[in-house]
């Protein structure tokens, strides 16, 4: 796994993925869809810890919700009236954009020859994006990357605590996994602007 | 986008200074909140692209955002900083707008 690079010819930008990371990229942006498209989704009680950690498709009817609290912020700070206003002009359209974003890292993981369901072992997705399709996928890491982030309570410079963390710990293996989307987003960006 | 915005036609009062008059006509401000969580190669990148910042600019800003917990990236009038923190919301930045 090397993330992504720009096509020189092209001008597109180009990863390979394997099986098990498409798979996983898949997952990842279909929970998203689920928390962003389901607003009577409820949280579910028969997953083992570390499902439970990276299924951030909770509830999504209860304004409290942390993960969406953040995904759309409250606009004004001061200003509930002017809040509620701006959240309710804005928030249907911005939920159906990060939707269609995270749909399209879904249909492309497929359109690339990821199945169904991963079965086969040494399976290699190459996707190939113009450079809109690239931002579309850097706004979805982003939203997949905060909704884990909320869930596992990432705070600024907290690495080390989550290096150390027993190798058991579902949590760790969590941050791993919002540790690599953010490398693919890392590369994405020098990918696109080099 | 245009990263110039044009002020519409008004009527300005002759005694204000250039400075008051920037002020009457752009009154709001779109801010951008330090988070845990975004990249600051992404930060810039979302500052060059949706506002059209040259690079350096976009850095400046995405440092005071890291380094300060926040920075004024953008202002105008209330309806075109609303469309800014709504965009910043869609890049998936934590972005408020006010009144200057």
């Amino acid at each position: 796994m090397s993330g992504f690079e720009r096509h020189t010819t092209t001008g597109h930008v180009i990863a390979n993925f394997s099986g098990f990371e498409a798979d996983l990229l898949r997952s990842l942006a279909s929970q998203l869809v689920e928390l962003l498209r389901n607003e009577a989704a409820v949280p579910r009680d028969d997953l083992d810890p570390f499902e439970a950690l990276m299924d951030f498709s909770g509830p999504t009817n209860e304004p409290e919700d942390p993960v969406l609290q953040r995904l759309f912020p409250t606009a004004y700070q001061d200003d509930e009236q002017a809040a509620a206003e701006f959240r309710r002009f804005t928030e249907g359209t911005l939920r159906d954009g990060k939707s269609r974003s995270a749909e399209a890292i879904i249909d492309a993981l497929e359109e690339a020859g990821l199945p169904p369901e991963l079965t086969e072992d040494g399976l290699v997705i190459d996707v190939e994006l113009t450079a809109a399709q690239g931002e579309s996928w850097l706004r979805s890491f982003t939203d997949v990357r905060l909704a884990l982030a909320t869930r596992l309570g990432v705070e600024e410079g907290d690495e080390e605590y989550w290096y150390h963390l027993p190798d058991d710990d579902p949590r760790g293996q969590a941050h791993e996994i919002y540790e690599w989307v953010g490398y693919l987003q890392e590369t994405l960006v020098d990918a696109l602007t080099s | 986008m245009d990263p110039v915005s044009t002020a519409s036609p008004v009527t300005v009062d002759p005694t204000l200074a250039p400075d008051e008059i920037t002020f009457l006509s752009k009154p709001w401000v779109t801010i951008v909140w330090n988070d845990p969580v975004n990249l600051m190669s992404y930060v810039t990148f979302v500052f060059t692209k949706y506002f059209g910042y040259e690079k350096a600019k976009a850095e400046k800003l995405m440092l005071e955002v890291h380094n300060d917990g926040k920075s004024v990236v953008s202002n105008g009038t209330r309806e075109e900083m609303e469309r800014d923190v709504q965009a910043m919301h869609e890049y998936g930045l934590w972005a408020t707008l006010e009144k200057s």
